[in-house]
């Protein structure tokens, strides 16, 4: 039998592989600022140690390239795998189809923390606070979780799923009634609040992505690490149990690494929807049930589905830009009905 | 050799005391079934043997302290059948089989070409292997069942657990199930605990019934001995008719008679 299950095809991979260095390179070289494709490719190379190339590039040319669009496509790529490996470790832990990276309470802990930093300076805008706003962020965010799993686990021994997303709920809702009643009492800030809440990764720069890179590659070697276990807690806690695992702390090692590398990745990009419950979905329709493949591909395509949001947010409606939640939401929703349709096989 | 010990086994579940000290041993290569009423704690007893309780009071596996037996340890030694188990949506057959190979698998590796086969020659034995790439999600309950058991055998346990393995299936098909169970006790030497609704048939496959009763073990012994009209009248609070059998004796639910009133007969 030649049968192996949770083996990633070369094929898809490569597919990933493409869709990344696709989403990229159009990342870089399209943009309001019209430049030379070849200079565009020159000046990226030279970021790397011991090249120099002629990119043939003004200064200011180069800059765009390697301070502006740069930054921001790797950002846009980082923060796009991250919700998406996250969303599919949710949703596996979770059993649970309809998990997303912001169950346990990430959102509405960002939420608050970004809220609270903001009105306590009497709204002086989110650009004078370019260090505070992200560590109020991942703070609230971590946070909430840390509430969330704490609470959950006065419901009984097992922190059972349910008992975690029923405590996930209450913890955002009672996050989110504090922000609501702090942005009602500083309703100067709520113009700030909300274009962070709404997400965006505009005026990224290599500062946004040196505070996220550290997490987004210690979560994905944790969580693809235990991509297998998430195959073993899908048939139950009592059958994996008795094949030896520990659920309850398989289930907690996964949720804290996805959860980490959601907050931190909310911290510098506002609260993007959509990327961590849409693309394991569509992986999941291409590629079959096994985790062990769905997420190595998931953080490849989320990846490039957020820098082609991004593209698409930045371009559209240019100059001005487009919410890059609202894009992942237009891209998104039709190409998941397509891909739905079209699929063999319905999982979900 | 004895494959199972249990001694003085209490369990509570949310602080609700659900075994009083039950004691309990197994040879290996028996087949024991435990027999009882509704929340007599028949399941409770089968999951603290499987160690997915905890428990006070000592259950041996081959000889050796649950408590101190790793969990891949553990998971080599006894596979459990659970009552319903989860079925996950999109599975397959064959990778659902050879999740019973977790407990082999290096700590980060995959699964070697000698797993693959293992899974491979059970689903031969249990004539799936024409099932081997369909959704588990699609399969009959008689098929399921029959996958269920082919991953706990992936396992190559000497001990198997089956929580109510029947209760889903008609008169063929839990036949063909236990035929198949016994069939493969007595090829691979597997020790058998398993619970069971169904009194006459509980009494042809076992070779000796555990009846429980409130958390306690009422009786134990051969079927002959624990299937009488009186025991379970007693525990059951039914009236039955005891009729001997080829493999067992048979139990025949009756009305009382008082109850029967002239307007019911035909």
């Amino acid at each position: 039998m030649v049968h192996r299950p949770g083996r990633v095809s070369l094929w898809w991979l490569l597919a990933g592989i493409g869709a990344v260095v696709v989403a990229g390179v159009a990342g870089l070289a399209l943009g309001p600022v019209r430049l030379p494709p070849l200079g565009v490719a020159a000046e990226t190379l030279n970021q790397l140690p011991w090249v120099e190339l002629d990119s043939g590039l003004s200064p200011r040319q180069a800059a765009i390239v390697s301070q502006i669009r740069l930054p921001r496509v790797v950002l846009g790529l980082l923060v796009g795998a991250v919700l998406a490996l996250a969303g599919g470790v949710y949703q596996g832990a979770f059993r649970n189809p309809l998990a997303e990276p912001y169950l346990l309470g990430v959102a509405a802990g960002a939420g608050l923390g970004v809220t609270v930093t903001v009105a306590l300076r009497g709204g002086t805008g989110l650009a004078d606070l370019p260090l505070t706003v992200p560590l109020a962020a991942f703070t609230g965010a971590i946070g909430a979780v840390v509430l969330t799993y704490l609470l959950g686990a006065t419901g009984g021994r097992d922190r059972s799923p349910a008992t975690l997303i029923l405590a996930g709920v209450a913890v955002s809702a009672f996050l989110a009634a504090l922000q609501t009643y702090l942005l009602q009492r500083h309703i100067e800030v709520i113009r700030d609040v909300y274009s962070w809440l709404l997400g965006r990764l505009g005026g990224a720069t290599w500062h946004d992505v040196r505070l996220l890179l550290p997490y987004a590659v210690v979560v994905t070697v944790v969580v693809l690490l235990l991509r297998r276990e998430l195959d073993v807690l899908s048939v139950g806690d009592d059958e994996a149990a008795s094949l030896g695992l520990h659920p309850q702390r398989s289930r907690f090692l996964l949720l804290a690494a996805a959860s980490l590398g959601t907050a931190a990745a909310v911290s510098v990009s506002g609260l993007i929807g959509f990327v961590g419950i849409i693309v394991p979905h569509l992986i999941r329709l291409l590629v079959g049930t096994s985790y062990r493949a769905i997420l190595p591909l998931a953080a490849l395509f989320g990846g490039a589905f957020l820098a082609a949001a991004d593209l698409a947010a930045r371009t559209v409606d240019a100059p001005r830009e487009v919410p890059i939640g609202v894009v992942t939401a237009l891209l998104g929703a039709p190409f998941f009905v397509l891909v739905l349709r079209t699929s063999r096989r319905v999982t979900v | 050799m004895t494959a199972v010990e249990v001694a003085g086994l209490r369990v509570a579940l949310d602080k609700v005391p659900i075994l009083h000290g039950v004691d309990l041993r197994v040879a290996a290569g028996e087949w024991v079934t435990v027999i009882g009423p509704n929340g007599a704690g028949k399941s409770t007893l089968l999951r603290a043997v499987g160690g997915l309780l905890p428990v006070t009071g000592t259950v041996r596996l081959f000889g050796t302290d649950l408590a101190r037996l790793p969990r891949r340890q553990r998971a080599k030694l006894v596979a459990t059948v659970a009552q319903d188990p989860v079925v996950p949506p999109g599975m397959t057959v064959f990778d659902y089989v050879l999740l019973g190979r977790t407990p082999y698998l290096p700590p980060l590796g995959r699964e070697s070409a000698a797993d693959l086969a293992v899974a491979g020659r059970v689903l031969a034995r249990l004539g799936l292997s024409g099932f081997a790439d369909r959704h588990l999600a699609t399969l009959s309950g008689g098929e399921r069942q029959r996958v269920f058991l082919a991953r706990a055998l992936a396992q190559e346990a000497p001990l198997l657990l089956l929580d109510e393995p029947t209760t889903a299936l008609d008169i063929g098909h839990q036949q063909e199930v236990l035929e198949l169970v016994d069939e493969l006790r007595r090829s691979h030497g597997l020790t058998v605990l398993a619970s069971m609704h169904d009194l006459s048939v509980a009494g042809e496959y076992a070779d000796r019934l555990l009846l429980l009763a409130r958390g306690k073990v009422a009786a134990e012994g051969t079927p002959a001995r624990v299937l009488t009209e009186e025991l379970l009248a007693t525990h059951y609070g039914a009236r039955v008719r005891v009729i001997p059998g080829d493999q067992g004796p048979l139990v025949v639910p009756v009305r009382a008679d008082d109850k029967v009133r002239p307007s019911d007969g035909p």
